[in-house]
């Protein structure tokens, strides 16, 4: 027999997003419960690439990042675990004087904005952050508290933190129907509803079908980004690299594995929790990596991988409150850049919840932007 | 047979690829050829044979006793494929096997492979896995030194190259291929000075229900000739309920616990077995279901009837569906090419019924007995799940049985998946293969729940490392120059 119970609010998907969100409006006194189809972090939160970066975001997203940023640099006072956070920047590599002059520009722009974690570098101060770095590259720009993380720990910690607050987190149980009860939200499951007149939708790849399902359909496409690492290299570089003109993220532990990503795509099979490796891309992400650090040619990778993520026709995640209904909130879409924006959006996503309201601009992230495209 | 040395001179597409040319890949491969699909064989060895029959072409031990009559069995397997039209790749290794649409339509497989510095990918319609079993780890306080090595390493020296140890040796464990190399390894010369059998006394008791089956089995004879000349011949110390190999640099002796009796015995080779188990490694990175066999007790991928396995288009024969010995493994694998000659439609489901009607009595016949084998010889708890904290059970992450312990309490860790993520067990460059079964029984005996409901290692390909410069040569695939010409 299935019983009906009641919350503040229902999160509907424990990533880092929706695990983060729970604890946050947990701290704020809220009854949570929590709802997993799989378990924590099994999707694209515990198997991305880790990294925690400000640097080359979208101006929409920038003011959540650095809000999240300054959770990251004392994530172990939120969470009791450092989730294996290292900050040694990142940087964007220029392989080009033509790139570099874009990065520049890039970066008056923002400090304009009064932005001013990205800064420009010149080649000398490239090599001496990047010494294995290919001669050829005019410069780049660093953002020097980025760094990395441990992603399934992370999500992890999010999760254990949640649950000592006190969330009721239900792992295992799919999210059947949402639909109005009075002033209540019935969150439909075949372990029993849940009423709460609040409800967040941070369903990930599976985030659409919720959003469609209660009339807010959304451009979101399913994605499977591909991850490969190394065996130990000896250490050669601390700050992760990322490329604009070719497709690269590439990241050194410090135990010698080198992560190796970039935004290649696999397929992904959501309706089967399931991806399949596409090695003709994972080759050519080989061959970047092969053409800019010459010192990587014979490491051999152990292994490869891909997560089932969402990513908006925007590329800019949706967040904040749905623009038709009350008492739901969306927080999805995040284009495979999200893991680092976890720790803060969940502060402000609990914020809205609560109040209604928050301090930190939000507004080009928000769902209306598809919805006024639609009926244009 | 047609040996290809070079992977540029394989073919685009293959109606079949078998990985591993054990006694199951072999066959499957003949059979497969007699039947007009075309058919690659790849294997990382450069010689057929597999582990049972290793280097049965090429050995230097030309006396055939030293290996036994069994071991030569191979040799017909073995004259059987090379008589069959199909391509041969040697000293190749198969580093993924992927889910992908055929260029000629239809769902099919891509298949990583490499030789000499060389990858490629290339297409099969259906693809039969005979990737064997490996040993079972055997995690005692001192099994890192050096001097310290599986039954089954041994084995592998003796046959592909006729080396014996040197020195006093000494074989601990349990398993009918603890017996084998015994006898093997004193016929070829070596000083064994002591076999320590770590089978439990009740397990005779238990396997007595099998008995009747096992008197059928045509291991019968062949088993009691193994014991009884290790018996007679060689010191057999049973009851073992504690092993320790000490050393400083490499291994000086052993320490042997029987109840609260103790004894050291001087050596300088242990050798470890307690049996061995299917390699889920390539089973499971390419989606197949796994599913805890109780009997075996180890993990083993979910079949049907003609050994096909969750993932349509991949079979699994031989002793990597579970364990059966050489002669079923053969037979499986008869059994699962018929099946992929029948899904490509070179015979239709008559045929494939009429062609196996007879292998399968043979293979009922192969397969008795297993039972009693399987129980007889379960390995005992204690070597199964190392009590000692600081015994390494994850040898790539150095990762010790204490860790593993506490991790599972203190964090609440379910399974291996959730376990690497905080200790990086099983993340090394052996994919979990010497660890992966000792994880899951110690997180299993931490929660206090059967192994089953703990699960195992979900695995990642490359199932064999591949050098960066390797995929960053890859020959672009024809899908690949298409998406670019679109």
């Amino acid at each position: 027999m299935t019983t009906t119970s009641t919350a503040d609010v229902v999160v509907i998907g424990a990533g880092i997003h929706g695990c983060s969100t729970a604890l946050h409006c947990a701290q704020r006194g809220m009854k949570v419960v929590l709802i997993e189809k799989d378990h924590a972090g099994r999707h694209a939160s515990g198997v991305n690439a880790g990294g925690v970066r400000q640097l080359a975001r979208h101006v929409a997203e920038i003011p959540l990042s650095n809000h999240s940023m300054d959770i990251w640099h004392r994530i172990a006072d939120l969470v009791d675990d450092d989730c294996g956070f290292v900050s040694d920047g990142q940087v964007l590599v220029a392989e080009t004087e033509q790139e570099l002059a874009v990065f520049r520009e890039r970066v008056e722009d923002l400090n304009l904005r009064g932005f001013h974690h990205e800064e420009l570098i010149d080649a000398k101060e490239l090599r001496r952050l990047l010494p294995a770095v290919a001669e050829t590259c005019p410069g780049g720009v660093v953002s020097r508290r980025d760094g990395a993380a441990v992603p399934f720990r992370a999500t992890q910690a999010f999760k254990r933190k949640a649950v000592a607050l006190g969330v009721d987190l239900r792992e295992g149980v799919r999210v059947t129907g949402l639909t109005r009860d009075g002033a209540q939200w019935r969150v439909e499951t075949a372990e029993g509803d849940v009423l709460a007149p609040k409800v967040v939708n941070a369903a990930g790849a599976w985030a659409g079908r919720l959003a469609a399902s209660v009339g807010e359909p959304v451009p979101l496409e399913v994605i499977a980004p591909m991850l490969m690492i190394t065996g130990r290299v000896e250490p050669f570089i601390r700050p992760v690299v990322i490329l604009r003109g070719r497709k690269l993220s590439f990241k050194q532990f410090a135990n010698g594995t080198v992560l190796i990503g970039g935004g290649y795509l696999g397929r992904a099979f959501p309706d089967e929790n399931r991806t399949e490796l596409d090695w003709d891309k994972l080759s050519q992400n080989a061959r970047t990596v092969w053409e800019l650090f010459p010192v990587m040619r014979s490491a051999t990778i152990i292994r490869a991988w891909a997560g089932i993520e969402a990513r908006m026709a925007d590329e800019v995640p949706v967040f904040g409150p749905s623009a038709k209904h009350e008492g739901l909130f969306h927080q999805f879409g995040f284009s495979a850049h999200g893991f680092q924006l976890g720790p803060g959006a969940g502060s402000v996503m609990a914020e809205l919840v609560a109040t209604g309201a928050t301090n930190v601009p939000i507004d080009g992230l928000r769902i209306q932007r598809f919805q006024t495209a639609a009926s244009a | 047979m047609n040996r290809v040395t070079d992977v540029s001179a394989l073919k685009e597409q293959y109606d079949l690829v078998v990985v591993g040319a054990g006694p199951a890949g072999l066959s499957a491969a003949a059979t497969a050829a007699e039947l007009g699909l075309s058919v690659l064989l790849a294997d990382e060895n450069p010689a057929p044979g597999g582990q049972i029959y290793r280097a049965v072409t090429t050995t230097p031990v030309q006396r055939r006793e030293v290996l036994g009559e069994d071991y030569w069995r191979g040799q017909p397997i073995v004259q059987r494929f090379e008589r069959s039209a199909a391509d041969y790749a040697a000293r190749t290794t198969v580093w993924t096997v992927g889910r992908t649409e055929l260029m000629s339509g239809g769902e099919g497989f891509e298949v990583g492979v490499s030789a000499d510095g060389q990858a490629r990918l290339i297409d099969a319609r259906h693809v039969i896995l005979a990737t064997g079993a490996l040993e079972r780890p055997m995690p005692i306080p001192g099994w890192t030194l050096p001097g310290v090595m599986t039954a089954g390493a041994a084995q592998i020296a003796l046959k592909s190259a006729g080396i014996v140890p040197d020195g006093r040796v000494v074989l601990a464990g349990c398993g009918p291929l603890l017996y084998l190399l015994a006898s093997q390894l004193q016929s070829a010369g070596a000083n064994i000075v002591a076999v320590l059998d770590t089978t439990e006394r009740g397990n005779a008791l238990a396997a007595a229900g099998a008995l009747p089956d096992f008197l059928l089995s045509p291991y019968l004879a062949k088993g009691l000739k193994l014991m009884l000349a290790a018996r007679r011949k060689l010191r057999f110390v049973g009851g073992v309920t504690g092993l320790r190999a000490e050393g400083e640099g490499r291994v000086k002796q052993v320490v042997v616990e029987r109840g609260s009796a103790r004894e050291t015995i001087a050596c300088d080779m242990l050798l470890l077995h307690q049996g061995v188990i299917p390699n889920v490694n390539m089973t499971s990175a390419v989606g197949c279901e796994q599913v805890w066999d109780e009997q075996g007790h180890c993990w083993a991928p979910k079949l049907d009837a003609w050994f096909g396995a969750s993932v349509p288009g991949i079979s699994i024969a031989g002793d990597g569906a579970g364990i059966g010995g050489a002669e079923s493994a053969a037979l499986r694998g008869e059994v699962a090419a018929l099946e992929a000659a029948r899904r490509v439609g070179r015979i239709d489901e008559a045929d494939r019924d009429r062609r196996a009607a007879s292998v399968r009595a043979t293979l009922a016949r192969a397969m008795r007995g297993r039972r009693f084998l399987d129980v007889l010889y379960r390995p005992a708890k204690a070597f199964l799940a190392p009590k000692d904290a600081a015994t390494v059970v994850c040898r790539c992450e150095e990762v010790t049985a204490g860790q593993l312990r506490e991790t599972t309490r203190k964090l609440g860790v379910q399974g291996p998946n959730q376990m690497k993520t905080f200790l990086r067990c099983g993340m090394g460059p052996c994919q979990g293969r010497l660890c992966g079964p000792t994880v899951t029984e110690i997180i299993a005996e931490e929660r206090g729940v059967a192994p089953a409901e703990v699960g195992y290692y979900r695995l990642r390909p490359p199932v064999k490392p591949v050098t960066l410069g390797e995929l960053a040569n890859l020959p672009k695939t024809e899908a690949a120059v298409k998406a670019v010409c679109r």
